[in-house]
């Protein structure tokens, strides 16, 4: 028997390609074809604004344009506005722009014209040319802006309150009036952006010999993005085909579809019967992809003298930017994933969703937990320093226990399900971090440290990611004839490895040698039934339903395989791609089970010849019978009836600088828990990934806008992305592996997890070491500076909470 | 709006990997756009146009360059390295190359291309460095994957690969 892959920290197939600069993402497709043009956007320089006048009449007069495209162009479902992806009763007031704005604008960013010229230089030369007149509109930035609406972003949004949800498990006001004691919290999380190295991108290619139109776009959903474009465009779903090549990170941005550009590019190829590219630059990602993460909470809790919480209310403001598109995911998310592993024995929370003059807000990696997750632990700290007690003894006394599983929260998740955890052993994850962190032992550290005149703290966070949401994933596993397994899924790739990742499950399911695996995801021609990569669902949606489909191809193979060996299938083993009868010599290769599969009239080689209508077959029955299909293949999709809950606890040891105020990092640890690992050096890179853009978001990284609407800091000289200079110099990981019953492998997902408790994190050890409250976050030294002189005056610094 | 005056194109001779390009191009061609659209040498990537990121990165006379920062046209005379001319003459990896396939030194691997040309000239002039120096090495480029941790484990690594390489040599001569 081969040596089992599954689990093992097996080498990445695709890295040979990257390494030697192969790979290919969307900006290098149809590079060296000559027809090849490229698109350039007029984007909005005012936040608010009227359109009274668009003039392109200059635009082409300039050598190498070719066309140039307003709202006033469009036509048909072009003309409407983009689709609202996730509509929910409670988006009362969902609004989405157009492809190209129409009348108004709402942020600073946001299309209004469409240039195809010969190339990208001339493109944006001919943009330079395009005059609007504007009639300007006082814009709304910011959450305090938004909720005081003195201005709106629509004239037909009351109060710029896009929603209202509110959910409730228990009575929690009365449970907090009835509480022995309460506390009050006012918190904050700003702006930030998944930033991935390489922006949004499309190419698209109409071909007139075929009627079929091909798209090539920098998505985390496929079908996703094939849909909108046959519907947009009038096409028969059947005439389109979205491919998603190499894509250069996504981190949630990249779900979000269809972007002005996946329809413009394939409705220019079309028009003008040439291929067309469009390639974002750095500035347009900041200001006319999106961002997330800004709300603002208030929190009052209940608790015992024991600090279990008796009653929690939480009421926040969501930040949703100028349009809507993305529904209520985020903040849904953010009010459910906010309970982490703790049990409220009441819990209320009521969000509303503001419309602000600002990009939109739709998933950033973790997409809404890191501030349910900061308003959380934040709310166990303050109860800790409330009631005097040590911060993990009041996180254990709220656990969930592990004999409580599954356990209901009484909540509807994002996906419509009821919030049940299937899995987890929370205080055993939490016994990992205290030893893997020394939690026990940072008194002796802090006085030794104090001793030097040096200032450190440590803090923890806890929380519960819902990972591997449905709907649904599918896997197609082919076995050629060569012996080679082709596997097609739907979703796509960002980084994630998927092709070694899902190989490995191959390999090991089929029997067949890791090598001759081939894994292909997120094109439609191969799988034109998927959802997307999100909410970290890959290993566990298409994990799931490559396993199944190649159980499928495996039972074939037996069957098919104990006939040409005149065996019993239950005598069979399969190992490297041969079948052999345990206990003889007999075996046949899959190679040859596949000729076998597929009854031929015709021999195309050697082998195939044993395939032919003279060679096999009884000639009483047809060649495939009634139950059967050609081809040794395996088909199979896997649909859960919810989330699997992963888990994770990350401790952080901070010194801050008496002087300067810098924070640095001194210590990181995580335990994990996602269940069984496919692939630990994967998932670790995922973790260390994770935690690299938590510290970002945590002590660097935020949007700037000023009054006017106007991103201060769309550029990397302004925001502060981590080089390796930020990040801690190593991350101590611990693994807890609670395999989750929901899916055949006992999986969970991991690629959310690394950033969710970041800013709770780091709030918690810059708290401890300076003895004042942290309530907002990001913070950066001269705000922490700004804190040390407000407290100054406090003759007994407290901890959180009032 | 008056008509722009049709620009002037350059010939420009650009010695890429070993290789001539003939590349006609405007004099505001960035060198990263010539590389990837006029010689087709599309390994390097392009991350954000303004000099910060470190994708672009390619060795200019055996210097990391960010080709984002410098048109085509100054680049003749120049010799030139991509990411697809560290490869080893018998298409086997480079050992910086090899570091990062060893240590999950890549996720995405948009920013590689930079961190390649950027570590194979660090490690030219400094073959032997300890943790701190391999930060060093690649506190310019940006990655958004992988939290630098197995960056740092590459660079090492590449190190490592050097010193087998010379040790083998060494071993035959």
């Amino acid at each position: 028997m081969t040596t089992k892959l599954f689990g093992a920290k097996v080498p990445r197939v695709e890295d040979q390609r990257f390494l030697r600069g192969q790979g290919r993402y969307v900006d290098d497709l149809l590079h060296d074809d000559p027809r090849l043009l490229h698109a350039a956007v007029l984007r909005s320089p005012h936040a608010h604004a009227r359109i009274v006048d668009i003039d392109v009449s200059d635009v082409l007069d300039l050598d190498g344009v070719l066309a140039v495209w307003t709202w006033e162009d469009l036509t048909g479902p072009m003309a409407e506005p983009l689709p609202l992806l996730i509509p929910h009763p409670a988006l009362t007031e969902g609004r989405t722009q157009y492809a190209l704005a129409k009348d108004e604008v709402n942020y600073v960013g946001e299309a209004i014209a469409f240039v195809v010229a010969v190339d990208r230089y001339v493109a944006e030369d001919a943009v330079s040319r395009i005059r609007v007149d504007y009639e300007y509109l006082q814009p709304v930035v910011g959450i305090a802006a938004a909720r005081a609406a003195t201005r709106l972003v629509h004239d037909d949004v009351p109060g710029n309150v896009g929603a209202r949800m509110e959910q409730e498990n228990g009575d929690a006001r009365a449970a907090i009036a009835a509480a022995p004691h309460t506390l009050h919290l006012e918190l904050d999380v700003e702006r930030s952006a998944c930033t991935p190295m390489e922006g949004r991108g499309t190419v698209a290619r109409w071909d007139p010999d075929t009627s079929r139109l091909t798209v090539w776009s920098s998505t985390q959903t496929s079908t996703g993005v094939r849909g909108c474009v046959a519907a947009k465009l009038g096409l028969d779903l059947a005439k389109v085909d979205v491919i998603t090549p190499d894509v250069g990170g996504g981190f949630g941005v990249k779900v979000v579809h269809p972007w002005p550009e996946e329809l413009l590019v394939p409705l220019a190829a079309m028009t003008l019967g040439r291929p067309v590219k469009f390639t974002e630059d750095r500035r347009e990602h900041f200001i006319s992809s999106a961002h997330e993460r800004a709300q603002q909470h208030v929190v009052d809790v209940g608790f015992d003298d024991d600090g279990r919480v008796l009653g929690l209310n939480v009421e926040f403001w969501h930040d949703h930017g100028a349009y809507t598109p993305y529904g209520l995911i985020v903040p849904i998310i953010t009010s459910t994933q906010l309970l982490g592993p703790y049990k409220p024995q009441n819990y209320r929370v009521v969000f509303e969703s503001l419309y602000t003059n600002t990009v939109i807000v739709t998933p950033y990696r973790g997409a809404g937990r890191p501030q349910g997750c900061f308003v959380m632990e934040r709310t166990m700290d303050a109860i800790a320093a409330y009631l005097g007690k040590d911060r993990t003894e009041v996180r254990s006394t709220n656990f969930i226990q592990p004999d409580e599983f599954p356990y209901e929260h009484g909540l509807v998740f994002q996906d419509g399900r009821e919030l049940t955890y299937d899995s987890g052993d929370y205080p055993a994850s939490l016994a990992k971090l205290k030893e893997l962190v020394g939690w026990d032992e940072f008194e002796d550290l802090r006085a030794e440290m104090a001793a030097q005149g040096r200032r450190v703290g440590i803090g923890l966070a806890c929380y519960v990611e819902g990972t591997g949401v449905g709907p649904y994933e599918g896997a197609h596993v082919h076995v050629e004839t060569s012996g080679k397994v082709k596997v097609a899924t739907g979703l796509t790739t960002q980084g994630q490895g998927h092709q070694t990742a899902f190989a490995q499950i191959v390999a090991d399911t089929l029997g067949v040698r890791f090598e001759d695996v081939e894994i292909t995801t997120g094109d439609t021609r191969k799988m034109p039934y998927a959802v997307g990569t999100f909410a970290s669902r890959a290993a566990v949606m298409s994990g799931s339903a490559i396993h199944l489909a190649a159980l499928r191809a495996r039972e074939k193979a037996l069957r098919i395989a104990a006939e040409a060996l005149e065996a019993s299938e239950d005598d069979l083993d399969i190992v490297d791609g041969v079948v052999s009868v345990r206990g003889t010599d007999a075996t046949i290769d899959l190679g040859t089970v596949a000729v076998l599969s597929n009854p031929l009239r015709y021999a195309f080689d050697e082998a195939s010849k044993a395939a032919t209508q003279f060679t096999v077959g009884d000639p009483g029955k047809p060649p495939v019978a009634e139950d059967d299909e050609p081809g040794l293949e395996g088909k199979d999709f896997y649909s859960p009836p919810r989330s699997t809950f992963a888990n994770g606890m990350h401790a952080v040891i901070v010194e801050t600088d008496p002087e300067t105020a810098e924070i640095t990092i001194l210590k990181y640890a995580v335990v994990h828990d996602c269940g069984h690992l496919i692939n630990p050096m994967i998932v670790e890179g995922q973790i260390h990934g994770g935690v690299a853009q938590g510290v970002g978001g945590a002590l660097y990284e935020r949007m700037v806008y000023d009054d006017s609407g106007q991103l201060l800091n769309a550029s990397f000289m302004d925001f502060l992305m981590p080089y390796v200079t930020e990040v801690p110099t190593s991350i101590d990981i611990d693994h807890l592996e609670t395999p989750s019953p929901l899916n055949p492998l006992g999986i969970k997902g991991a690629g959310e997890a690394g950033v969710i408790p970041s800013a709770a994190v780091f709030a918690a050890a810059i708290e401890d070491a300076e003895g004042f409250p942290i309530t907002a976050m990001p913070i950066s030294p001269s705000e922490l500076f700004a804190l040390r002189l407000e407290h100054a005056d406090d003759t007994h610094a407290t901890a959180l909470g009032s | 709006m008056s008509t722009a005056v049709p620009e002037e194109i350059h010939d420009v001779r650009l010695h890429v990997n070993g290789a001539v390009h003939e590349v006609a191009v405007p004099a505001r061609r960035l060198l990263s756009d010539a590389l990837r659209h006029d010689c087709g040498l599309t390994g390097t990537h392009v991350g954000c146009e303004h000099g910060v990121c470190g994708a672009c990165t390619v060795l200019v006379d055996g210097t990391p360059v960010r080709s984002c920062l410098m048109f085509a046209v100054s680049a003749v005379d120049a010799e030139i390295t991509t990411v697809e001319g560290l490869t080893e003459a018998d298409g086997s990896l480079s050992p910086v190359q090899q570091g990062f396939s060893d240590c999950h030194g890549l996720q995405c691997g948009f920013c590689t291309p930079g961190f390649l040309t950027t570590i194979t000239a660090g490690l030219r002039d400094n073959p032997d460095p300890s943790e701190d120096e391999a930060r060093e090495m690649i506190a310019g480029n940006l990655c958004r994957c992988t939290g630098y941790q197995n960056i740092v484990k590459s660079v090492l690594r590449a190190s490592e690969i050097q010193r087998e390489i010379e040790r083998e040599r060494g071993g035959t001569a």
